[in-house]
């Protein structure tokens, strides 16, 4: 098994007549997912590759039965199309774009937590992958194989680190997910670990934080509670100076809140092992599982 | 962005929060004008991004002409923390019966704005809340409903201000929140919120900081960008499309993603280094990108050394060499690289390096053996 992503996924990437959302939708069915249509508002009836082609989500819902959503368009049209995709009825919407307004975002949480239809994954993150079974997003797969350790983080190219020196040390993936860098994910730490934990594929779970917001902290407190699987956590951003956006959106320290230093202790006071570099995750993952 | 207060404040008329009427200055002359404009006494403010800038002489009330010109004189120019002033605000001196706090806040933990009022308002609120929680009425507003007058009256009479000045204060709360959605902040801040004896209300300070990503709809605020605040290589950065961040040390980092960026900062400190700068090349790094990030790391001038940490996913290790070599043809650097090239056309890019032969480049297969090479480098420097 795996979360969220897999054979079963029917995707439609919003904004595939791009030169971006081209590439990765290729490379996604090149995979295996099963890309069944794109769409890019006036160019219904076109294809890429043979990938249909349709105005809204709602025709490639009834045309094709699309059940997830890539989402590829511009910030200034993303919070539009991630709330047409709901509409639509679209269960699971997975947002790549990176720089949207944060009071679309808020506006989009909040209809989609009030409407209870769907998840969505992102903004700004690198998507979802299954190795073996899809992938739906940006991660370049090559680098995982399938395995037993479930990956949930704010960063994209952090997490190709951390799984590259997981694989070195011999562990595959059940699913990688990518949450964003945005100060209001639609998907959270806690959704997800709770998703491993539910899996009876992942034995371990490791999750890559950062600086800035409390996500890492009510994650503690959620694994604490819930979480019976091994977890290990990873944050970025030790030496980042207090008032500076590090990159993401989401990433700043303000005043004394959102500090590495805290969620490492947060952390660790609930029995979650912390690595200090991306190495010590695998040599932790090797102890707790054994290589 | 953060604005300045003046830049606040007029943010705050157009919306018709209640401010002292002012006008800004750049020079001693204009702040002379403004004073007798306005009449006496009056206040010449620093126009500054930082807290506390009145314990630091950085706010005067003039009586007359001749204050006017000494105070102006005295603050344009002025050192605050490190900051310079190259602008005054000057407004009208207001009298003060009591001081209260509002702000609207974009509480990323409840995806939702968060509106808070005290009557400890003149001070700094996180003491309040450190001190006395309970003087800090607070409530979260659904933000597809939007700000309604019982939220104002609720936090006016949970915060415990004066009878009289209940709806007053409520319709200042809710022309905040006002500003907060239409102009697309993440803050605003009152501090102090000012009773005067004629029982009027007034924003006598303003603290906005706006979504730099929704600056595209809000073409007047993208004009008011303080580049006098900033730093000389972070503004060549943002000018060449780069994410920078200047730090103290002296080891160039450049990296591909902001995790990668700053796990690659933590990993070098680990290894006994002080970071220079944080810069995050991007997802999808092209040569030229590359080239430009080489000039703004080099453009300081305490880098003893320099490290590039990529791990390709759309970046391509390819594309990374070529834009460092074309960076060495055109820079020629003095000071040693050390370059760790991995993921996507890594091998392509690795061997595009061996085979240019720059000078004093380093390669590591690692990000660990990287850092640690980086680290001995500078020391030998």
């Amino acid at each position: 098994m795996s979360v969220l992503v897999d054979k079963q996924t029917r995707l439609c990437v919003s904004g595939i007549t791009g030169r971006e959302g081209t590439f990765h939708s290729l490379r996604n069915r090149e995979y295996g997912t099963n890309v069944v249509g794109g769409v890019t508002p006036g160019k219904g009836g076109q294809d890429v590759e043979g990938i249909p082609v349709f105005n809204t989500f709602h025709e490639a819902v009834d045309k094709v039965a699309a059940n997830t959503a890539m989402v590829f368009v511009p910030p200034r049209f993303a919070a539009d199309s991630i709330l047409e995709a709901e509409d639509a009825g679209i269960e699971l919407i997975i947002c790549i774009t990176e720089g949207i307004p944060a009071h679309d975002e808020l506006r989009v949480y909040n209809t989609l937590h009030k409407n209870g239809r769907s998840r969505l994954v992102g903004p700004n993150c690198p998507g979802i992958l299954s190795p073996g079974k899809g992938n739906v997003g940006i991660i370049p797969a090559a680098f995982f194989s399938a395995g037993n350790v479930g990956v949930v983080s704010r960063s994209g190219t952090l997490t190709y680190q951390i799984g590259n020196v997981l694989a070195q040390s011999g562990f595959g993936n059940s699913t990688i997910v990518g949450i964003g860098g945005d100060p209001v994910p639609g998907t959270d730490f806690i959704d997800v670990i709770a998703m491993f934990q539910a899996d009876p594929e992942t034995q371990l779970i490791v999750m890559c934080g950062e600086i800035g917001g409390d996500a890492e902290e009510r994650a503690a407190e959620f694994i604490a509670e819930y979480v019976t699987k091994p977890t290990i956590a990873y944050i970025a951003g030790f030496t980042a100076p207090p008032g500076k956006t590090m990159g993401h959106a989401g990433a700043i320290v303000s005043g004394t809140r959102g500090t590495a230093a805290a969620k490492a202790a947060a952390l660790e006071s609930k029995g979650v092992r912390v690595g200090r570099t991306p190495t010590q995750v695998a040599e932790a993952a090797v102890d707790l599982l054994g290589s | 962005m953060d604005l300045l207060e003046y830049q606040g404040k007029q943010l705050f008329a157009r919306h018709g929060v209640p401010v002292p009427a002012g006008q800004a200055a750049r020079s001693v002359e204009d702040a002379i004008n403004a004073a007798e404009a306005i009449g006496y006494p009056c206040a010449i403010k620093a126009q500054v991004q930082i807290g506390g800038r009145g314990k630091l002489g950085g706010i005067k009330i003039a009586n007359d002409r001749a204050e006017a010109e000494e105070y102006a004189r005295a603050i344009l120019g002025m050192d605050i923390r490190g900051l310079t002033v190259h602008e005054l605000w000057i407004e009208g001196a207001s009298e003060i019966v009591s001081e209260y706090y509002a702000s609207v806040v974009f509480d990323r933990s409840a995806k939702a704005p968060l509106v808070l009022l005290s009557t400890k308002g003149g001070m700094d609120i996180e003491q309040v809340a450190d001190e006395d929680p309970d003087a800090i009425a607070h409530l979260h507003v659904d933000p597809l409903l939007g700000f309604q007058d019982f939220h104002g009256r609720r936090l006016a009479f949970e915060a415990g201000v004066d009878a009289d000045v209940v709806r007053p204060v409520g319709a200042m709360l809710a022309k905040l929140y006002e500003v907060f959605t239409s102009e697309e902040a993440t803050l605003v801040e009152v501090n102090p919120l000012i009773v005067t004896p004629e029982r009027d209300v007034k924003a006598l300070d303003a603290k906005v900081t706006l979504d730099g990503n929704a600056l595209f709809r809000h073409a007047d605020n993208a004009e008011l960008r303080d580049l006098s605040g900033e730093d000389p290589q972070e503004r060549m950065a943002q000018e060449r499309g780069l994410t920078y961040v200047k730090l103290d040390g002296d080891i160039g980092i450049l990296a591909n993603g902001a995790g990668l960026s700053m796990s690659t900062l933590d990993v070098v400190a680990e290894a006994g280094g002080s970071p220079a700068n944080f810069l995050d090349a991007g997802g999808g790094s092209r040569a030229d990108a590359i080239t430009s990030a080489v000039e703004v790391i080099l453009s300081d001038d305490k880098v003893k050394a320099v490290l590039f940490n990529i791990f390709g996913g759309i970046t391509r290790c390819d594309e990374v060499a070529k834009g460092l070599i074309e960076a060495f043809a055109q820079i020629e650097p003095t000071v040693p690289f050390v370059v760790r090239l991995d993921g996507t056309n890594g091998e392509e890019g690795r061997k595009l390096l061996a085979d240019a032969q720059l000078p004093n480049v380093h390669t590591e297969s690692t990000m660990d053996g990287a850092a640690a090479k980086v680290v001995e480098l500078a020391a030998a420097a």
